[in-house]
């Protein structure tokens, strides 16, 4: 069950890349480990290894940028493959939150069920603090009550659907509250359900 | 005003609705494969849970499989680990599984469909992102995360928000040598890799009419390429003949009530989207993806772009960077683009169908495969195999040089030994080109069958629609 989260504090960590699909986060090899302890390291693995080219101004494994939580970086981030794996390793790294102006679908859904925070943000207001964040130190305070990003004295909004703002701020867990708000309509519908939406697998193997 | 076939089926499913705009589903069908399952698994154990329904669930090994000769002990330890977990976890569980040794055993997406698992009407889930393929056949299905496959193995039900609707209209009959791979990501080129996020699309019209259930299941395989939370297409008598007589499909009365409920099932002509986009499939060309992302991609006769030809920045270095990866200079023509390794394989394009169209190029040209080339063909499932061999697809791929192997997810994901050498080029009918994906440092060019047929004879990208096909098969 995830920590409940109202606020995620410290340095910005610039990534300047859009479309950084999960493949890119975390490699498929790195998929057969049956744990989610310990991918940290796998964190951007073929960018850090620098086997592949990394996007322009590539900082993760910087010391000065060491213990960051907060990866800033642009749109559509976390497409492709629904592999949890990656939400797993930027936690394990240390990352908390995830700003972009987008995100793929599965990807965020995984990332708030694990207390990953993902903030959408403009395109510019991103650019803008990567650019700072990487020319020196910038500390930014992500507000979940209160729906706001805090960053060299400015304060901007962002929008986060209530659920999700109400999922990572009380730390739910999502099975137990559906049993025990739902498991009844769970059953009328499984009482009512016809005998040809049913199947058998192990009868028919 | 209508509903919509995602409507319809929504609506059946729907258990709650909560006031912050999350509905609970409930699951009707539950595909779990031994990558994504193992932590779910776990979480349940930890918590004292019990899955709910092993009845409706059903797994496979497919993501991590050899796919040479499976009497061979399996080299890699992790693997055997990560496929060991999940016999465990089924049997624990009493779940149907069908392990690298079934001889119904294939990729998930093809088993679901072909063995009837996947039928119209239903919710399925799998944890994988694929999983839109299903939606082929009239099924409302998503790719989940892993706590999202603990919460369904607990509770047989998916909390989620209703997603965005967007019809797409296509118009025209697909040019011979052009499949319904080009199409799909002619789509994704349009409306790019982010321009379905948050929607289910809805294929219809004309050209997805005429096309077989198997092309169609190519087109709504690609779906995720585009964003897309789901793909959805209203099923027909062609849907049904493809369900009828399955293993796990309805049988004698329930067959009759499964097809009442069916004939229910299609979008209202007066059904409203959230968007609309249209497409005309007639003057299709044979699509070739140049770079990192599905939505990369030229026609067969065109050039590949060069950063100077986008306005924005941040576009401009993302092109240039997915060149330097591919190895392309700007402007390169498609036809002049040389290729080391050909795979024909996935959940995209290893139906036999597809098998078929790849054996009629090869079948047709008289030719062998190029020297320098490597060229495999992965079948979407044993089963697949078998049928093909008994049609001697096998022996025509055989005897123009091209690998003939067992089924998996294979060179697509290259989690087991099948991977693109670094710094090589691949045309694959796989879905995704991203950096590494089939291999660290290989480079690669997602296609349709026949193109990538036709790749590993010339050794390049010729156009499809000017071979010679024999016929073969059926
Ligand atoms: S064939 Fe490729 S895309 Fe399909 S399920 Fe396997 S790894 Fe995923």
């Amino acid at each position: 069950m995830p920590e409940p989260i109202a606020k995620v504090a410290g340095r910005a960590l610039p990534l300047f890349a859009d479309d950084v699909d999960t493949d890119q986060i975390i490699p498929a090899e790195f998929l057969k480990i049956t744990q989610k302890k310990g991918l940290g390291r796998y964190l951007f693995y073929r960018w850090r290894q620098g086997d592949t080219e990394a996007p322009e101004n590539f900082v993760l494994g910087r010391p000065e940028f060491e213990g960051s939580p907060i990866l800033v970086g642009g749109r559509n981030f976390g497409i492709g493959s629904s592999r949890e794996n990656a939400v797993w390793a930027l936690l394990d790294y240390g990352v908390k939150c995830v700003m972009a102006s987008s995100f793929g679908d599965i990807f965020y859904a995984n990332a708030y069920k694990n207390g990953l925070v993902c903030v959408r943000l403009p395109d510019g207001t991103l650019s803008e603090v990567r650019r700072e964040a990487l020319a020196g130190a910038l500390d930014m305070t992500v507000d979940l009550p209160r729906g706001v990003v805090v960053y060299g004295g400015r304060s901007v909004p962002f929008d986060m659907e209530e659920h999700v703002r109400e999922r990572l701020t009380k730390g739910l867990d999502d099975i137990s509250l559906t049993l025990s708000k739902h498991g009844e309509a769970i059953g009328k519908y499984e009482a009512a359900m016809p005998a040809f939406l049913k199947v058998r697998p192990a009868k028919v193997l | 005003m209508g509903a919509t076939i995602f409507d319809k089926v929504w609506d059946r499913h729907l258990l709650s609705d909560s006031p912050d705009g999350q509905s609970l589903i409930y699951v009707d069908r539950h595909l779990v494969h031994e990558v994504t399952s193992p932590v779910a698994f776990e979480g349940l154990k930890a918590a004292g849970r019990k899955v709910r329904r092993p009845d409706l669930t059903f797994a496979v090994m497919d993501h991590n499989v050899p796919t040479g000769d499976r009497s061979d002990p399996n080299p890699d330890d992790l693997s055997v680990r990560q496929m060991g977990t999940l016999k465990a976890n089924a049997v624990g569980s009493q779940i149907a599984l069908l392990d690298i040794f079934n001889p119904l055993q294939g990729i998930v997406h093809v088993i679901g469909p072909e063995l009837g698992f996947t039928i119209p009407g239903t919710t399925l889930v799998c944890g994988d992102s694929h999983t839109t393929t299903h939606g082929a056949l009239g099924a409302v299905a998503f790719g989940i995360g892993t706590t999202e496959v603990e919460h369904v193995l607990a509770t047989q039900s998916i909390w989620m928000a209703k997603p965005k609707q967007m019809a797409v209209r296509t118009r025209g009959a697909l040019p011979r040598g052009v499949c319904s791979k080009d199409l799909a990501l002619w789509v994704i080129r349009n409306i790019g890799t982010g321009g379905a996020f948050g929607h289910v699309m809805e294929y219809k019209g004309e050209t997805v009419e005429r096309m077989s259930v198997e092309e169609r299941m190519t087109l709504a395989n690609m779906a995720v390429e585009a964003g897309a939370r789901s793909a959805i297409m209203s099923p027909d008598e062609k849907v049904y003949d493809y369900v009828r007589g399955k293993p796990f499909a309805p049988q004698g009365r329930d067959w009759e009530e499964a097809m009442e409920y069916w004939d229910t099932l299609p979008s209202d002509p007066s059904a409203a989207y959230d968007r609309s986009v249209e497409f005309d499939a007639g003057r299709l060309e044979p699509q070739v993806t140049w770079g990192t992302n599905p939505g990369m991609t030229v026609g067969v006769t065109e050039a590949i772009p060069g950063p100077e030809d986008f306005e924005d920045g941040g576009a401009r270095a993302a092109v240039g960077r997915s060149l330097r990866y591919i190895g392309l200079a700007p402007h390169t023509r498609v036809k002049d683009i040389e290729v080391d390794v050909v795979f024909i394989g996935s959940c995209t394009n290893a139906r036999f169908s597809d098998l078929v169209q790849a054996a009629r190029v090869v079948a047709g040209s008289h030719m062998k495969v190029h020297p320098s080339v490597k060229a495999m063909v992965v079948p979407g499932s044993q089963s697949v195999r078998r049928r093909a061999e008994e049609a001697g697809l096998d022996k025509i791929f055989r005897d123009a040089g091209f690998d003939w192997r067992n089924s998996g997810c294979s060179m697509c994901i290259a989690m087991n030994e099948d991977r693109v050498p670094s710094g090589k080029r691949c045309a694959s009918t796989s879905n995704r080109n991203f950096e590494n994906r089939q291999g660290p440092g290989g480079r690669t060019h997602l296609v349709s069958p026949v193109m990538a047929a036709a790749a590993a004879l010339h050794g390049r990208f010729v156009d499809a629609r000017e071979l010679d096909l024999a016929d073969v098969g059926e």
